[in-house]
């Protein structure tokens, strides 16, 4: 793959996977990963740290799926959404056929009641690879908030 | 302490512990009231860790209620901490949330203050070319700000702005000062530290921490994956002066457990396809498998399977909060535990399984009672008593609170 083409096909996931949680197709969300993977978020604090633990910590697909059932089925919060706005990826080296990306995002959060508020903005660091049948899907994607700092809750993944 | 024992601006307050006026969230003069009181009363206010502060130099940044306080470690040793503020013109002397330093600098007009907040010099304090400057007889020494008395315990960093406040020990009580040691029996790690704003008063927080009888209705993750539920084992511990307390869920659960049916809850449908996050170790050596603590004012200690966090309460304004996280391990973790801790604090946090219930659940009070200053709230669950029960079907721990609150604030 030349860089256009990885750029065009990391684009191409990047807003796939914005517009499934915007959208509330959240069962569809694991499936941006690989079976083996790590999700994680956490803060520009905790990451320049080195601090490994996140407010939410997956290092498997199944461990998403859990999430996504939780939201579904257990955990009590308000109708709300996000917006996704992500940026261009900033290609990093590829190791071991992972390609390395840095992608910026900002998340609007809109509640039931119309209050809209500027919810996350970070910084996506990724590994991507592509699986048996040569689709591009996370081998790791941590997500790295520019604030310390969450308002009530973060119940959609970011 | 059952009397009212000044006269209230707002409204009253019944005698006994099992009615609360909701004013007492809302009113901005108690929330003044509270930093003086209260945060700046005959209590221990949560700092940091020492873990925060190993060597000479290292400072944290911290709040007791919404004063900035800087901690740090001086040249003998020993912690020192002082009110975040410049004596000459109230700057904040410290801008970092935590680092090493040889000596604290404003940066408004450069006063210069020791590790322990003593003031050390003053820029052109002799004026310049023999015009201008301090006065002759200004005296540095007498210029100092607030300085806190400091104690440890276990490795938690508490201070104190009162001469009267009891030591440590006796404020916590001896059984749940056992179980502060229980936790944090060796050296700690920090793992990740967060911020969670809540849209409430930090008193609706601490409440919730006390409240043993909601864990297992409002949260569906803990009941359905049987980590707790009333019907296990267990009970909480209330100081006798309502201070401090730590509730416990001890043991397996009952398999067949008929207690909860037709409750919201309890959705034996849900399962987890990878449930082996909630496979934890046993650590400490008991049938303990949760433990919440918390010490007044807004201290928290967290122990749910192998995730260990610290909790600190700071009001912001009357109806905003900030809860401060400190996830922890220990120094001599293994790989494999320490990976469970990390997968284990999907519990609890801003995103947590659990906590996320309780992130949102002081709002849905907060503005639930926008217009209720004259009704009261009823905490009557096991009883009237602040006492230690063998239940966690009660409110004893929350009455605990309000006794502890109003000794100090005079209601």
């Amino acid at each position: 793959m030349g860089d256009a083409e990885t750029l065009f096909r990391l684009s191409g996931l990047n807003a796939a996977y914005a517009a499934a949680i915007d959208a509330d197709r959240l069962e569809d969300w694991p499936s941006f990963f690989l079976e083996q993977c790590l999700y994680k978020v956490t803060t520009a604090e905790n990451f320049a740290r080195g601090y490994a633990a996140g407010i939410i910590f997956a290092d498997n697909r199944a461990m998403l799926a859990d999430r996504v059932v939780a939201l579904r089925g257990a955990n009590i919060y308000e109708r709300q959404r996000y917006r996704h706005v992500v940026g261009m990826p900033v290609l990093g080296p590829t190791e071991d056929g992972a390609i390395a990306a840095e992608t910026s995002f900002v998340i609007v959060r809109t509640m039931r009641d119309g209050q809209m508020d500027l919810f996350a903005a970070g910084v996506y660091r990724d590994r991507v690879r592509e699986d048996a049948d040569g689709v591009l899907r996370f081998a790791e994607r941590i997500v790295v908030c520019d604030s310390q700092r969450f308002d009530t809750l973060v119940a959609i993944p970011l | 302490m059952d009397q009212s024992t000044r006269d209230l601006s707002i409204g009253s307050w019944p005698a006994g512990l099992t009615r609360v006026p909701y004013w007492v969230y809302r009113d901005p003069d108690v929330a003044r009231d509270e930093q003086t009181r209260v945060f700046e009363g005959p209590v221990w206010n949560y700092l940091c860790l020492e873990a925060d502060i190993p060597e000479v130099g290292d400072f944290r940044a911290s709040f007791i209620g919404t004063m900035p306080v800087v901690v740090a470690r001086t040249e003998d040793g020993s912690i020192a901490a002082f009110e975040n503020r410049c004596v000459h013109r109230g700057a904040m002397i410290c801008l970092e949330d935590g680092g090493r330093v040889k000596d604290f600098h404003c940066v408004y007009h450069a006063w210069r203050y020791d590790l322990s907040g003593n003031l050390k010099s003053i820029a052109f304090r002799h004026g310049v070319n023999g015009q201008g400057g301090m006065p002759a007889d200004f005296r540095m020494e007498d210029h100092n700000p607030r300085k806190l008395r400091i104690t440890t315990l276990y490795g938690l960093v508490f201070g104190t702005l009162a001469d009267d406040a009891p030591d440590i020990e006796t404020y916590i009580g001896p059984e749940i000062t056992a179980r502060i040691r229980r936790v944090l029996h060796k050296k700690v790690e920090v793992i990740g530290r967060f911020t969670q704003a809540l849209p409430n008063n930090w008193k609706l927080y601490m409440e919730n921490v006390r409240d043993t009888y909601h864990a297992s209705l409002l949260h569906l993750f803990f009941t359905t994956f049987r980590i707790t539920r009333l019907s296990q084992g267990g009970g909480v511990l209330v100081s006798d002066n309502g201070v401090a307390h730590a509730s416990a869920t001890r043991g397996a659960p009952p398999q067949h457990d008929t207690s909860y049916a037709g409750i919201r809850s309890d959705d034996q449908g849900f399962h987890l396809s990878d449930p082996t996050f909630m496979n934890g170790r046993n650590e400490f050596g008991d049938d303990i498998q949760l433990q919440i603590l918390t010490v007044f004012p807004g201290f928290v200690l967290q122990q749910i399977n192998n995730c260990l966090a610290i909790r600190q309460t700071l009001p912001r304004g009357v109806e905003r909060m900030d809860l401060h996280w400190t996830y922890i391990g220990f120094a001599d973790d293994s790989p494999d535990l320490r990976a469970m801790r990390l997968k284990q604090a999907n519990l609890v946090g801003p995103a947590g399984y659990v906590s996320m219930e309780d992130g949102c659940v002081g709002g849905f009070v907060q503005r639930g009672i926008a217009s209720a200053d004259e009704e009261l709230s009823v905490v009557e669950m096991g009883g009237g008593a602040a006492d230690s029960q063998d239940t966690r079907a009660t409110e004893a721990s929350v009455r605990g609170f309000w006794k502890a609150y109003r000794s100090v604030m005079g209601f």
